[in-house]
């Protein structure tokens, strides 16, 4: 499952998914089974799946986790974590479950033996509920570890991959520790923000005593893609975003730049990926008031096609020396990092205002790579140095984060770590 | 930290022409038609021929005819093959006039029979200096006033960040504080300006959280923090030193500084856009606090850009003059009630519900201050 397009999912694990509406979970793992003991809202066997779909399911299982290639979805829910517990048994027992009950949200059926609404009447409902009536939505659960659980409390101090370094401080950070860093992340993508904050919002629960949300990010209107066939989204900038992206069809791309491998150093993030997530709250106000010419010199595109400045298609080649010097586009080629790329699906988000008469509004920026030391920190170094586009951006958030593998059948995700 | 002018000076002309008429090519720095007559361009299947490969800087016409069997286009291509002018879809026997303004330099003129490829290329050379239109005496007297008023600012900086700096040697910690913020004021007045040399503004103007790791830290935001936050000169007399050669720097190099009417208009959104983003938050005095007196000196300046280019807003756009002229009062009004002795209160005693007022006034103000530049040269 490199590129669960939907055209593509039609597979096995697709097949598994059940109709338009929900159905309770058919958990690969019980509570017994996984012997961590903390039996809350564990999804487990429930006979009678109904006929499955295959349009809003996209395949949970395989060699790669879903949600980094898969042609990008309408929302995000991005929720980041701190384990609560000392206990790495429970931390085990918790990716189990996450794992049994991500399978189960993504095919769209519902949490926990009696889902939301066949349990005791005077017990709370397993499921909480609120995507009843949903399908799947083409949802992705996809996590990561932070290298905060490398810190010695589960025994991993000496699993921690070098690529894992801690970002650098760059200039003009200002990063709020309430927005940055955490010990697990869950990226839930979704064409339906109901479903992808229902999965977030379930697992959360799941995690209780374990794990408690340090901070989450709602996204939308996809400012990339992964997918060479889509139109270029636009940013909040009035951009198009990610014209140069790797996209899943690009297994050459993928495999040089995206997946982690044995031979990087850390054998159990083979099939891996890191990812690096950086909430940019954009001055929209003060950019809106910038002239058309001023916001294509800044970026180093035009702003109706995505041309590179002097060129006439999107597509057309960048030639950065042509460009603007201090432009985004210029400072970001790879042709400047080694030739280092990194496949981007960030989201648009608005959070409210700032309590100045602003939107707090920008850019949740996710980005996946081999190496970030490579890739991310070689451009955030050049262009929060140089970039005319930087008195638009504030970076407000942070984090990095080792993707696992991908689980399969009966195994958990994070397995190759704690094994 | 907005590149102006002097980062982009490759580039103005390309701008020009990529929006001729609008408001890169207001004022006094549109170019005139070059002397020689339209240069002939013969495009066939197999060659590409030029009545001359030397044009003159300015105007200059190509005259295009398409004698071959294909359709063809012609490129005006300058240095790294940056498409400075094209036309294509100019079929067999058609005739296109293509009319450029083109700065010195080197360039390609390629005709591409069959709208393929790289086409047949013939280098040209454009030599000389652009002969100026007969200016717009409004635009060039606006001109003037600014440069004036630049200068006047920066001649007036050099003494203030003198009387710092002597201070700091002394270690009157006391008078450095007092003169600190003063020392800032023209700086902060033509900033734009200042910051078009863009070596020079990381130097003297750089806040803390804007350094990389391992940069070294000058300018007045390190005497900001040795002063205010630690109350003492140690090791500030090198700082002080640097920055007093820094605005004698600024000071020679004013006289080169570009500007036109656009600009002039330009700059004054981008004070606004300083005020909005760094003063209203208290992020550019994280020490001193001082961030009212910045405040001010950037709406001073940017009332001057407005002042200069009155007339040529009276003409084009009278409504937005009477819109910015009653902006620029209740932003006035909002700050005088911070004023105390010759300054202002520190922005530390500032609270949210005067911050957001504030915020709102500049908002209100710098919404129409970005109609300036397109008004002024329209």
């Amino acid at each position: 499952m490199t590129d669960p397009t939907p055209a593509q999912q039609s597979g096995p694990d697709a097949a598994a998914g059940t109709g338009l509406s929900r159905r309770r979970a058919l958990g690969l793992l019980g509570a017994g089974a996984l012997g961590a003991g903390v039996g809350v809202g564990v999804p487990s066997l429930h006979a009678g799946a109904a006929a499955p779909t295959t349009r809003s399911t996209v395949p949970f299982h395989g060699a790669h986790q879903a949600g980094i290639t898969t042609s990008m979805q309408g929302h995000l829910h991005f929720a980041s974590f701190d384990v609560t517990t000392r206990d790495r048994a429970a931390l085990v027992g918790l990716l189990q479950r996450w794992t049994s009950a991500a399978a189960a949200l993504t095919a769209g059926r519902e949490l926990g033996v009696d889902g939301a609404l066949g349990g005791q009447p005077l017990a709370p409902p397993e499921d909480t509920g609120e995507a009843l009536g949903h399908d799947a939505s083409r949802l992705t659960l996809t996590f990561g570890f932070g290298p905060s659980l490398f810190d010695g409390r589960f025994g991993l101090a000496g699993r921690r991959p070098a690529a894992l370094a801690d970002l650098p401080a760059f200039a003009g950070d200002v990063l709020e520790p309430a927005r940055s860093g955490g010990d697990l992340c869950v990226q839930a993508c979704a064409d339906d923000p109901q479903v992808a904050v229902h999965a977030i919002r379930n697992l959360t629960r799941l995690a209780s005593g374990v794990a408690a949300i340090k901070w989450a990010q709602l996204g939308f209107g996809r400012a990339s893609s992964t997918n060479a066939r889509e139109a270029t989204p636009r940013n909040l900038f009035g951009f198009k975003d990610g014209t140069a992206n790797i996209t899943a069809d690009d297994t050459a791309a993928l495999e040089e730049h995206v997946w982690a491998s044995a031979a990087d150093g850390a054998s159990w993030m083979a099939g891996g990926s890191y990812l690096v997530a950086r909430q940019i709250r954009m001055l929209t106000e003060t950019w809106d008031r910038t002239s058309l010419t001023e916001q294509e010199q800044v970026t180093g595109r035009s702003k109706g096609e995505g041309a590179p400045l002097g060129s006439r298609r999107e597509r057309d080649a960048v030639v950065p020396a042509a460009l603007p010097p201090r432009s985004h586009v210029a400072l970001a080629h790879p042709s400047a990092h080694g030739g280092a790329r990194m496949l981007r699906r960030g989201y648009n988000f608005v959070d409210g205002a700032d309590g100045l008469g602003h939107l707090d509004a920008g850019l949740f920026f996710l980005a996946y790579q081999r190496d970030p030391r490579r890739a991310f920190v070689s451009v955030q170094r050049a262009l929060s140095r140089s970039d005319a586009m930087g008195e638009y951006l504030r970076h407000t958030g942070s984090s990095l984060w080792a993707v696992p593998p991908g689980a399969l059948p009966g195994g958990w995700v994070g397995q190759t770590l704690f094994a | 930290m907005t590149p102006w002018s002097a980062p982009r000076r490759a580039l103005p002309a390309v701008l020009c022409l990529a929006a001729l008429g609008s408001t890169a090519c207001g004022g006094a720095s549109a170019a005139g038609a070059a002397p020689g007559g339209p240069i002939t361009v013969t495009a066939s299947d197999t060659a590409c021929e030029l009545g001359r490969t030397a044009f003159t800087a300015g105007r200059n016409t190509l005259d295009i005819t398409n004698t071959g069997s294909r359709t063809t286009e012609v490129y005006l291509y300058a240095e790294g093959d940056r498409i400075v002018t094209e036309k294509e879809n100019i079929a067999p026997g058609l005739h296109y006039e293509l009319t450029v303004d083109v700065p010195a330099g080197s360039y390609v003129v390629a005709c591409k029979p069959g709208e393929v490829g790289d086409g047949i290329r013939v280098p040209v050379t454009v030599g000389g200096a652009a002969t100026p239109v007969a200016a717009d005496p409004a635009a060039t007297e606006a001109v003037t006033a600014y440069r004036t008023y630049v200068q006047q600012q920066a001649d007036a900086l050099v003494p203030l960040v003198q009387g710092l700096a002597r201070a700091v040697k002394a270690g009157d910690v006391a008078k450095a504080k007092a003169l600190y913020a003063p020392s800032r004021v023209p700086w902060e007045a033509i900033e734009p300006v200042a910051e078009a040399f863009g070596d020079l503004d990381p130097k003297v103007d750089l806040r803390e959280a804007d350094l990389e790791p391992g940069q070294e830290w000058t300018g007045w935001h390190r005497l900001e923090k040795a002063l205010f936050a630690k109350g003492s000169t140690k090791g500030m007399v090198p700082v002080a030193t640097q920055l007093v050669a820094d605005v004698k720097d600024l000071q020679s190099r004013v006289p080169d500084a570009e500007l036109t009417v656009a600009s002039i208009g330009n700059g004054a959104k981008e004070l606004l856009d300083e005020v909005a983003t760094g003063k209203v938050t208290g992020e550019e005095e994280a020490f001193s606090h001082t961030d009212l007196v910045d405040f001010a000196a950037n709406v001073a300046g940017a009332r001057k850009a407005f002042d200069v280019l009155r007339p040529l807003v009276e003409r084009s756009d009278p409504a937005l003059a009477t819109t910015l002229q009653q902006e620029f009062r209740d932003v006035d009004h909002a700050l005088a009630k911070h004023e105390r002795g010759n300054g202002y209160v520190s922005y530390a005693k500032v609270d949210e519900a005067q911050r957001r007022e504030l915020a709102r006034v500049v908002d209100a103000l710098g919404e129409p201050l970005s109609q300036l530049a397109a008004a002024a040269t329209r």
